[in-house]
């Protein structure tokens, strides 16, 4: 059939179903007494969707007439400085994407292609602890936000800002047949309800405004967590009505301080303790964080345990004794929680044997203060708050904004006797902390030579290679046994930003480029250190930075298993007394070994290794970081040890 | 690389720990492969290095009676291994290839240790 003829075919069909709508009017065939039976047609029907596809072009044509709805949307956005928005394209959200585009010029914010919503979700997840602020997001209703929820959990644990759009075709009457009605929803959001702190479907531009802004601004409150907004489609695409439309002012609400009394008698307890000790998770939000828990510890002459949520305290401070901490918990007669995820972790061992060992670290007497967030906001199903710890104090705020006030109060409280008691700690401290070293610098030589690359020497040669730089760590470093943290020497704040939060695999790779994105601007080498198993949840990630040239050294630790798994699967077999030999068997990424480097090859990326011999590591480094620091991302394959 | 690791377990082959407690005989190449397979590295590296999910285990290990007592009768965070599920002569031929562990370099020897 010719073009011509397809039309003519198509336009007859339609014609015919049009007038079999009039003649199947139940009125008149009632009226009648008697149903005359349906003429046969010549040829099928088209199907609903081909018919859409085919027919609904002139309608789509009318919409265009006017300003649309989604350049209004453009506005909005612009007016809360978001500077990127990552998007996975799809039909709900073409409106908006399209004027992104053309009217917004695709500046500011600038759309980041992305191969997968989990993938996106993890890159706005590590932007954000770099940059402050959030990328929003961009995808599809129903199917698109099913694939970002992972990650969207992890935000949420990690407490990050995050604003998430979605298209949805809310009006069942208007709406496209067919997929588009398949992926449309009554609650598109209520899928994420759980761990999200706000979410909203607007029903006008006005709204939708209003929904933006106070989206933006509820995120950014600590606590500070994703938010979501499902964004009509038949808003984005229809012209504005002619209605007064105004963008609301964004003020962003200050983060609530600790109670003055509470905060008081914190101070008193902290100065009067002969062995107080700070345990700090996600205290620090950002450089002034930083330096507040480093003037409070100096101020009492007190240890510091930093659980690496963010980076809370330098490595290289005396009063650093991170690796101390549950001896230092066990030995506290004061114990100050800062924005711990854990606290009941912290105070109490747990063995994982098949009883399930729990015993108290706290000597009798030992006050608990506890300072953060976790109290004012908090939901019910997913279990992320942990188990119930008891505190003596328990102040609701925000640690970050309450530690200048906690400062001064401690300063008030010690008298210059007892500051001076207290200086005689850190001469203690220094020891304990000096000895620490020298055990760590120890224990990185054993197996210096071995292959696999064990996961100290690769640490140390990262750190040889990168220690003259103005580098950045994005990755976290627990699978690699801390020696990040027990090598390098971390400074600033921005060296650091923990990790997942929820531990959901798949955050490693995304958050890593999300994190080097927010980078690129300060002219930072970043450094991850990425595990393979992770990388494979969505590898086409590398894809992105390379698209968007997001300079990235990625230094992966392959050990070419799910390992923490395989442990547990050991473990299980151990207590059961079945054996070991296969606990192999579904945990481990072998037979065949991927080639990670060819992987990245193929989607455009510099790809080394695999490295099993740990005398390759140096060189192969040297010639990435040349690479990385013109504007590209590379990727190094290290075969290395389990931990 | 290998080559040097295969000379210093096969000198330390069929070693007698006369120094190392009551330890039979035996086979630390036997060992190396032992503790890959029953899992002993999944925690504590390939050469018994240690790290964050295990103990340091060599070079220098425990006394045999105190190493074998802890993995026949743990119930903290690493499992027991009964005999059913690791002999007693594999647990001494693990034991050997510990003891046949060379020592590390001094950390001051090595440039990428140092600050």
């Amino acid at each position: 059939m010719s073009k011509v003829d397809r039309r003519k075919f198509l336009a007859s069909v339609a014609v015919a179903g049009a007038a079999g709508a009039v003649a199947s009017d139940g009125k008149a065939a009632t009226t009648a007494g008697i149903v005359p039976p349906s003429p046969r047609p010549s040829a099928l029907r088209p199907s609903a969707i081909v018919a859409a596809a085919e027919s609904a072009a002139p309608a789509a044509l009318a919409h265009a007439e006017g300003r649309p709805g989604s350049d209004f949307m453009v506005d909005v956005l612009r007016s809360l400085k978001l500077d990127y928005i990552a998007t996975n394209p799809a039909s709900s959200c073409r409106g908006l994407h399209e004027s992104l585009i053309n009217y917004g010029n695709n500046t500011r914010p600038e759309l980041l292609t992305v191969m997968h919503e989990e993938s996106g979700t993890g890159m706005a997840h590590g932007y954000a602890k770099v940059a402050g602020k959030p990328m929003a997001l961009l995808f599809h209703g129903t199917v698109g936000l099913q694939h970002a929820t992972m990650a969207l959990y992890n935000a949420w644990c990690d407490r990050v800002p995050l604003m998430l759009m979605v298209g949805n075709h809310m009006d069942a009457a208007t709406r496209p047949p067919g997929v588009p009605t398949t992926h449309s929803a009554q609650d598109p959001l209520s899928l994420v309800r759980d761990f999200t702190k706000w979410d909203d479907q607007p029903n006008s531009l006005q709204a939708c405004a209003e929904a933006m802004v106070r989206a933006y601004k509820i995120a950014m409150t600590p606590p500070m967590e994703p938010v979501c907004l499902a964004l009509d489609a038949h808003l984005q695409e229809h012209p504005q009505n002619g209605e007064l439309l105004s963008i609301p002012k964004l003020t962003l609400t200050a983060p609530p301080q600790g109670d003055a009394n509470a905060v008081r008698e914190a101070a008193r307890l902290l100065a009067a303790a002969e062995r107080p000790v700070i345990v700090a998770d996600r205290a620090a939000r950002s450089a002034a964080g930083m330096r507040a828990v480093v003037a409070l510890a100096e101020a009492l002459s007190a240890p510091v345990v930093d659980q690496g949520g963010r980076l809370n305290m330098p490595t290289t401070h005396d009063l650093n004794q991170s690796g101390r901490g549950p001896a230092l918990v066990g030995q506290a007669d004061v114990i100050l929680a800062l924005e711990l995820t854990d606290l009941w972790g912290t105070l109490n061992a747990f063995v994982d044997n098949p009883r399930g060992t729990r015993t108290s670290r706290l000597k009798p007497g030992a006050k608990v203060i506890n300072l953060g967030v976790g109290d004012l906001y908090i939901r019910a199903n997913y279990q992320d708050f942990q188990r119930f710890a008891e505190a003596d104090i328990s102040i609701g705020a925000d640690a970050e904004a309450t530690l200048p006030a906690l400062i001064e109060a401690v300063k008030r409280e010690l008298t210059p006797e007892q500051a001076a008691a207290n200086a005689k700690r850190v001469d203690d401290l220094r020891k304990a902390r000096a000895q620490m070293r020298e055990r760590s610098l120890a224990a990185a030589t054993l197996g210096w030579d071995s292959s696999p690359v064990t996961t100290a020497r690769l640490a140390a040669e990262l750190w040889a290679a990168i220690k003259n730089e103005n580098w950045a760590l994005v990755s976290p470093d627990f699978f690699v046994s801390r020696w990040p943290h027990r090598l390098w020497d971390f400074e600033q704040h921005h060296q650091f930003i923990g990790g997942s939060g929820g531990a959901g695999v798949g955050y490693g790779l995304p958050g890593a480029i999300g994190a080097a994105l927010a980078h690129r601007s300060e002219g930072r080498l970043v450094v991850n250190i990425q595990s393979d198993g992770d990388l494979m949840y969505a590898p086409g990630a590398l894809w992105t930075a390379v698209h968007h040239k997001i300079p990235l050294l990625s230094v992966m630790h392959n050990n070419r298993a799910y390992h923490q798994e395989r442990m547990h699967v050991q473990k299980v077999g151990n207590w059961r007394d079945r054996g070991v030999d296969r606990s192999r068997i579904g945990t481990t990424i072998e037979d065949p070994f991927i080639d990670y480097a060819k992987l990245a090859q193929s989607m455009g990326m510099l790809g080394i290794g695999p490295i099993e011999d740990p005398k390759d590591l140096a060189p192969a480094l040297k010639r990435a970081i040349g690479i990385v620091k013109s504007g590209d991302p590379v990727l190094i394959d290290v075969v290395s040890a389990p931990r | 690389m290998k080559r040097e690791v295969g000379v210093w377990l096969a000198a330390a082959s069929w070693v007698v720990f006369g120094l190392c407690g009551s330890a039979p005989a035996a086979d630390a190449m036997k060992g190396k492969q032992t503790f890959v397979r029953v899992g002993c590295f999944e925690c504590h590296g390939h050469v018994g290095q240690g790290g964050v999910a295990g103990l340091k285990l060599a070079p220098d290990p425990m006394p045999f009676d105190a190493f074998a007592n802890f993995v026949r009768t743990t119930s903290g965070q690493m499992p027991r291994y009964s005999t059913r599920i690791l002999s007693d002569d594999d647990l001494a031929d693990i034991y050997a290839y510990l003891a046949s562990v060379p020592k590390p370099p001094d950390p001051k020897s090595i440039p990428a240790l140092s600050r």
